[in-house]
């Protein structure tokens, strides 16, 4: 089933001579538990398609379905909603509360969602315990390292019953070694259905990616085929 | 990859067969690098030529069998260390055909470099996304887990240098040609040629 998917999406900024074209007829669809990789130089474009795709930018033209729902004909309220319930978001610099202790952090979505501050709590503290922070959820976002605060930015992420997660540069300033943990974290959410998409110009962590597709002055230009088994590169064939 | 220097190492442990030899080489590289059996005892019997290890039998009729052991000398011991500590050169760029490919392109008229850059690009990260699938399955083998790392390194170091032509060529076809700089301030039309 199609969790994203984006028809003919245009996106222009500015009007006239300062018109810029961030997006040109971009089409797109993630199925559920499968992770796409969207792979582009700075300025490409590669941002936009994700705010995009998690309505917090409207579309020039074109159209945005998320879990079968046109974002168009949805109300203000609905895709408040659906933001909050179905989307998880990812960013470079973790955008985690810093007067809020980590598992106040991660269940705060739930309670913005109506759900009672104790089952939150709960919910977040699985989250959590999920992604090996069982010993950090009291501590606030300056006492954890890096690698930390992107896992308890991970585990806001897929909290609660969410279909897509939606990460610009997850591994952000991460060494390789956190950065592949984090590839990792949302490799195991598309394992238990999850549909991913993570904006990256690191190949290393796009090849996590079930697909990756290349963007270029707004364009997709190109996508990887479905890799072979590993046969192919371990020579079994002697 | 030296198979002469892996196999010693191997004997550095204790005497072995050959067969068991080519085993323990293949799960020692993940299987990354697969050996055949015919590669095992030329390399062998060249260690053995140069004295670097010894073997139960010196009857040549018996070169191949698989019941002769072998085992490292003082020399091979010697010859292991030394070369564990010696760097790979590197100091000469390889003539490498990916560069030559994109040099080209930009030579051979009606060719837009860009695309032949990506044709590149989609293909190496295909294969980092075979290789990181087989890192995924790989749990707790750490020398399978070694060996495609520094495979999904070297490829992405090659992926990073086509991102870097990619901006380059296209910044250098915005700037105007140095014919058209000729009157430019000094400074700037040395910094422009600099090579």
């Amino acid at each position: 089933m199609s969790m994203l998917e984006l028809r003919q999406v245009s996106k222009v900024y500015g009007q006239g001579a300062t018109e810029v074209h961030a997006l040109r007829d971009v089409s797109l669809e993630v199925d559920a538990g499968t992770m796409v990789a969207v792979m582009g130089p700075s300025g490409s474009g590669k941002s936009t398609l994700l705010t995009i795709a998690g309505s917090l930018e409207e579309t020039t033209s074109g159209q945005v379905l998320v879990a079968g729902h046109d974002l168009a004909t949805m109300s203000r309220n609905d895709k408040a909603r659906l933001r909050r319930q179905s989307i998880g978001y990812v960013f470079q610099d973790f955008n985690l509360l810093p007067g809020l202790t980590a598992a106040e952090n991660v269940a705060l979505p739930l309670e913005l969602d109506g759900i009672g501050a104790r089952k939150a709590r709960e919910a977040g503290l699985r989250a959590l315990n999920a992604l090996g922070l069982a010993d950090r959820t009291s501590n606030y976002p300056d006492q954890l390292s890096g690698g930390e605060r992107q896992r308890v930015a991970i585990a806001r992420a897929v909290v609660g019953d969410r279909q897509l997660l939606l990460a610009d540069e997850p591994s952000g300033a991460l060494d390789s070694e956190n950065g592949e943990a984090v590839m990792r974290m949302i490799h195991a959410a598309c394992r238990q259905g999850v549909a991913a998409v993570v904006v990256t110009h690191d190949a290393q962590l796009a090849a996590w990616a079930d697909r990756v597709v290349f963007i270029r002055d707004g364009r997709i230009v190109d996508q990887t085929a479905p890799a072979p088994g590993p046969e192919s590169l371990l020579g079994r064939d002697r | 990859m030296s198979v002469r220097h892996a196999l010693l190492a191997l004997l550095s442990e204790g005497p072995k067969y050959g067969l068991q030899l080519r085993e323990e080489f293949e799960a020692g590289t993940g299987e990354v690098w697969p050996l055949n059996i015919g590669q095992v005892y030329t390399t062998l019997q060249r260690l053995e030529r140069d004295g670097l290890i010894e073997s139960d039998h010196d009857d040549d009729a018996e070169r191949d069998s698989p019941q002769k052991r072998f085992r490292i000398t003082a020399g091979g011991d010697r010859e292991l260390a030394a070369w564990l500590r010696t760097p790979p050169d590197m100091s000469s760029p390889p003539r490498d055909e990916l560069v030559i490919k994109v040099l080209v392109a930009l030579l051979v008229p009606g060719t837009d470099v860009h695309e032949v850059i990506q044709a590149h690009r989609r293909y190496l990260v295909e294969l980092m996304q075979q290789w990181t699938r087989i890192k995924d399955d790989a749990g707790r083998d750490l020398a399978l887990g070694l060996a495609v790392d520094a495979e999904l390194f070297r490829l992405d170091a090659v992926v990073r240098w086509l991102d870097a032509a990619d901006g380059r060529i296209k910044r250098a076809a915005l700037e105007p040609p140095v014919a058209a700089r000729a009157d430019l301030p000094r400074l700037k039309r040395t910094t422009g040629t600099t090579r």
